[in-house]
Order: structure tokens, then C-alpha cells, then sequence
């Protein structure tokens, strides 16, 4: 099972898409690792950097509603697990991003508006840091010498599939 | 109580349900393209599970950057290819015969009423207009549903479009797609399927009904459906004429797909066409959209004709009849891309190939290509694209460059005028 959990990237803006996360032109790799470069590389928000520290950084990204709407690549997650982020947080995801999170073993986590506003809040602070307890289905937001814990739901199987790794040694062994 | 279509095709699919909310699916189609379906191959090998459930129900295409255009999009594709003759895929589509998923699966009757159908590509939505349920999923789905043909989703809810009046001049399928995307926005069908009823559909070709359906993904829809009816037997018919003793056969059989009258819907949204115009995207999101009158005299660098939403031979037709004895505007460039072979060659036995080049078009052979920016098209930093393809995102057909949304018949008159141009004065 992978860990969960770091310091957050934040990306406050709704609708993030596929081709921000990863343009097509790179789907032309083989090998996940060779999309590492190209992550986030064309989202455009004001004070992000694709390049910078906060996203080399980041294990993270606390973002908004319909994240990784778009194409079905699953390149967006992977570019995503090869940066060492193994999770998202959002108010809302597109399907099928959401799926291929859970189906490589990551999490893509649905908060209530009012809860990520609080995490938010964090934004300009370069020491939070995120503790994402899949089992418990919570997650605790340290900052500024404060915590505060988030439930959050997720479903059976997402969960199962989480612990388990993934979905292709789930799917075998079952079907 | 009855039920939607999806939830008639989930009932008679299902395997099991090894979570309250999530259904194994199995599978009757599993296609495959370039792109997403090597790393796939690669995994299973990897995993010793280089295997295929069942090699008829898999078709595979090259199909988003073809003939290759440099080492590594050959690799992509021999990965493709090998996998194919190794598996013994008999409808595995190669250059010459290659053409886009969306528009080549469908013209080969490989989608039927009733099928689960997957594929890594969002637009694989399109193949509901058949009343199938088709999904894009990732890779790792992709995987699964070839090792084992199932594939897992939640149950999606159904919201019901019932499309009233009748169209007006100038205004197709991709005009009333826009409108129903700007009306409920980007994430308006998310973990939904999205129903279209109605006289206006039920008149429309399968074409049009594949060009509605492509871009259900554009609001979040999981697929576009559509009910079968005389005009999907017609279309199938050359596939399906000796399983049925005669249409009237094949529509009872197909019937059984149809939803219920009683069906329950998450939402139920009225559309009348009647007063509708031609329509348009303005911005970096497809629920961006306004009318083209609205926008008309918007400059443009480059016309793009083709793709899996509007690339098939009535999109031609539609386009070459306002082009006829027409030239591109001066410094505006034309791409037309035939969606398939069979596209391209029924094109210019009707002559419309000649009026677009005579208009100053480049053609090129059928590709994904532009439409993503990967090849055959793509746009310079702060270059505009007319284009009858179906996602806006920023940067979609080249970096810096942007992307208006719209009909065949509204690209072709913004070709003619190099500005954005309502095509009704050319009907």
C-alpha cells in the first residue's frame, strides 16, 4: 500500500483538466517515469510554478470542484505518482480521473466546500502539511502550530482497491 | 418500475457486485488505440499476464498519430501492432485501412443495441448512439478489460434530454450538443449517462446521433445513449442480415434496449431546437459557449474539418456544399481529415474532396492528429483554429494556440470569410 500524506500543493481553481496536467504531445511515452518533467506544465494560475519547489514538494494537491476533467489518460495520475503525489483532494472529481487514481492504488478524496475553504486558508503557508488516514477515513491538516481532522468518505471498493494496490492483481484473482 | 437503458444493459451484464454501489460489468467490445493501450500490453507482460480474454471482442486501431511521425509514436505503434498478430486480433486496423476509433468501430457494425463497450479514450461515449453503454476508462481499466472482459463502475444515474422541434437551417447535432453542454455545464452529467429522446433525435442519421453522443463527455456524461430505432437497423443492417430474418426482426430484438416508459430519471431537461442557432465555444472550457452570430468577426488563423465528432461523410457533405466554388479567405490555412478510409474514399467518388482542395485545403489521411495536438495541424503560440473537433482546453491543438468549438457548416463559412461566420447566408 502506498503512504498518504506531506506537504499539499494547492491549485485553487475549478475544472482543472487532463491536458493541464499532462498535454498529449507526451503521451507519447513509454515509460511513466519518463512523464516526470511535464507535470502541471500547462496550468496557468497566478504564483504556480510547474517547475518550482512547491510542486517538488508536494505529496499532495488540494485543488477544487471537477478535477481531471478531460481525456481518460491515465497519464495524469501516473505524472502525478512518479512526482512522489499519491493523493488529491477536491470537492468533485471527472470519473474517470478518479477511477484510475484508485485503480494505481492512490486517492482522490471529495471534501464539502466549506472544509477545503478551511484548508485553504493554509495556502501561503509553506509548512502544512496533510496526514491522510485511508482506514479511519480521515485526514488532519497540520499548519501554524494547529490540527484539525477531516472525515471523508470513501466507497468499499475504493478502498479495496487501495489496500490491495490496485485493480489488475484485484481483477485476476477474482474474475 | 422500469428503467433507463443503461440500467437495462447493467442488469444483463452484471457478474457481480463486490461492494454495495460498484458492478462488474462484463464486457462485449473492448477497443483499443495507440496510445493508451501499449503501457497496458507492457504492464501485462511485466506481470506474465500477457493474455486476452477473447480476441474477436477486441478491435484495435492506430489511429491518433498514423503513419507514425517519429521513434517513439513507431514504437507505440508496433507495440499495437505485434500485440495484435500475437493475439490473433482479426480487426486490428493498420495504416491504409486505419482510420478514428470512434468513426472507423461504428462503420464496421462492431457496436450493437444492448453492448458494454470500453476503451482507453474519454470520447468513447460516442458508440451509446447505437443504445449501447459505452465508457472511456484508463489504462489500468483498459487492462483488466482485456485479461478478464470486465470491466467496474458505479451505477451511473440517467438524466433524460428530450430534444423537441424541429431544427432550423444551419443548426446539426454538434449546435445542440453545444447548447446542452453550455446549458449544464462541464461537470452538469458527471457519474451520469445522458438519454436523448425525442423527434428530433429519433430523425436525426446515426451519424448525427454519434456526433451528440461524442461530447457527452464534455459535461462529465459516463456515455451518450440513444434509443435504437429503424434508423440503427438500417445502419447495422449489412452487419446484421443473416442473425435477423428481417428488420422488423432485429427492431423486436433490439426493442428489449429501449427505456421504459416508466423509467426513473435523476433530472428530466426539456430542449427545443426551433429558435436555436448555429452555435459556438468562446473560451477554454466547452460549456463556454454563445451563438456564432454573437461572435461572428472573430479572426481565425486555421479551419480544422474532421475527428471522431465531426469528421464523417455527411460532416464533408454539409461543409464542401457552402465551400462549392468557394476559396480559403487570404492567410488561412485548411485541413480537412476524413475520419476513415471509407469516408475518404466515398468523398471523392462525390466529388466533395475536389471542392475542398479546389477551395485550398490540405487533406490528409484520417488521424486523430490535430484535434489533440499531436500531429497534422498543430497551432503556433497565439494561433485561433476554427475546428469541428471537440475539446477547447487551453493549449489542446498546440500550446498558446486556441480552439473554437463548432459545426461543420460554420467552419466551413469561417473558412470562406477567415473570420468567424454564421453559415446560414451560404444555405
Amino acid at each position: 500500500m502506498k503512504t498518504f500524506g506531506g506537504p499539499i500543493l494547492f491549485l485553487d481553481r475549478s475544472d482543472i483538466n487532463t491536458d493541464e496536467i499532462i498535454p498529449a504531445k507526451y503521451l507519447t511515452e513509454i515509460t511513466k517515469e519518463d512523464l516526470k518533467p511535464y507535470i502541471l506544465e500547462d496550468l496557468k494560475l497566478p504564483g504556480f510554478d510547474p517547475k518550482g519547489e512547491k510542486t517538488r514538494n508536494a505529496r499532495v494537491i488540494v485543488s477544487r470542484a471537477n478535477f481531471g476533467c478531460g481525456s481518460s489518460r491515465e497519464h495524469a495520475p501516473w505524472v502525478f505518482e512518479v512526482n512522489g503525489i499519491t493523493a488529491v483532494i477536491a470537492e468533485s472529481f471527472a470519473r474517470i480521473f478518479r477511477q484510475n487514481m484508485f485503480n494505481c492504488g492512490m486517492a482522490a478524496i471529495e471534501l464539502p466546500p466549506a472544509d477545503l475553504d478551511l484548508i485553504f486558508t493554509h495556502a501561503n503557508d509553506d509548512t502544512v502539511t496533510m496526514d491522510i488516514d485511508i482506514e479511519a477515513q480521515a485526514l488532519t491538516v497540520s499548519g501554524g502550530g494547529k490540527q484539525k481532522t477531516f472525515p471523508f468518505e470513501i466507497s468499499p471498493f475504493d478502498k479495496a482497491l487501495v489496500l490491495a494496490g490496485g485493480w489488475v492483481d484485484y481483477a485476476d484473482q477474482k474474475y | 418500475m422500469g428503467k433507463t437503458t443503461a440500467e437495462k444493459i447493467f442488469d444483463a451484464h452484471l457478474v457481480n457486485e463486490p461492494f454495495p454501489g460498484t458492478k462488474v460489468l462484463r464486457l462485449d467490445a473492448v477497443l483499443c488505440h495507440e496510445i493508451t493501450t501499449p503501457i497496458a500490453i507492457d504492464d501485462l507482460i511485466r506481470r506474465g499476464k500477457d493474455r486476452v480474454f477473447d480476441a474477436t471482442k477486441i478491435k484495435a486501431v492506430i489511429d491518433h498519430v498514423t503513419p507514425s511521425k517519429d521513434t517513439k509514436t513507431a514504437t507505440q505503434a508496433k507495440i499495437l501492432r505485434d500485440w495484435a498478430h500475437r493475439h490473433g486480433i482479426k480487426d486490428f486496423f493498420d495504416i491504409g485501412a486505419n482510420g478514428v476509433c470512434h468513426a472507423l468501430f461504428p462503420e464496421r457494425g462492431f457496436i450493437r443495441p444492448g453492448y458494454t463497450v470500453i476503451m482507453g479514450d474519454s470520447h468513447t461515449c460516442t458508440h451509446g448512439a447505437f443504445g449501447a453503454f459505452a465508457a472511456g476508462i484508463g489504462t489500468t481499466d483498459l487492462e483488466v478489460g482485456i485479461l478478464k472482459g470486465v470491466c467496474a463502475f458505479r451505477q451511473p444515474k440517467t438524466i433524460r434530454f428530450n430534444v423537441n422541434g424541429t431544427l432550423p437551417k444551419g443548426v446539426y447535432a454538434k449546435d445542440v450538443i453545444l447548447h446542452i453542454i453550455g446549458k449544464i455545464g462541464v461537470n452538469g452529467a458527471t457519474d451520469r449517462v445522458m438519454e436523448f429522446h425525442g423527434p428530433v433525435i429519433a430523425a436525426m442519421t446515426m451519424a448525427s446521433r454519434m456526433t451528440l453522443c461524442n461530447m457527452a463527455i464534455e459535461a462529465g456524461g459516463t456515455s451518450g445513449i440513444c434509443q435504437p430505432d429503424m434508423t440503427t437497423v438500417d445502419y447495422l443492417w449489412p452487419f446484421i442480415q443473416e442473425e435477423f430474418a428481417s428488420k422488423e426482426a432485429a427492431m423486436a430484438d433490439y426493442s428489449q434496449w429501449r427505456a421504459d416508459a416508466d423509467a426513473e430519471y435523476d433530472q428530466t431537461i426539456e430542449i427545443d431546437v426551433t429558435s436555436m442557432e448555429p452555435t459556438i465555444t468562446f473560451g477554454y472550457k466547452p460549456d463556454q459557449v454563445k451563438t456564432v452570430s454573437e461572435i461572428a468577426g472573430t479572426p481565425v488563423d486555421q479551419i480544422y474539418i474532421g475527428s471522431c465528432t465531426n469528421g464523417r461523410l455527411e460532416d464533408l457533405r454539409i461543409a464542401a456544399q457552402i465551400l462549392k466554388g468557394h476559396k480559403l479567405a487570404p492567410n488561412i490555412r485548411g485541413i480537412l481529415s476524413p475520419a476513415t478510409p471509407t469516408v475518404f474514399r466515398d468523398a471523392t467518388k462525390e466529388g466533395l474532396i475536389d471542392i475542398f482542395m479546389e477551395a485550398g485545403f490540405c487533406v490528409t489521411n484520417p488521424t486523430c492528429g490535430a484535434c489533440l495536438g499531436m500531429s497534422n495541424g498543430v497551432l503556433a503560440d497565439g494561433e485561433v483554429c476554427a475546428s469541428t473537433t471537440n475539446r477547447n482546453f487551453m493549449g489542446r491543438m498546440g500550446k498558446g494556440g486556441m480552439v473554437h468549438l463548432m459545426s461543420p457548416a460554420t467552419a466551413a463559412a469561417s473558412a470562406i470569410e477567415g473570420v468567424i461566420a454564421d453559415p446560414r447566408k451560404y444555405l
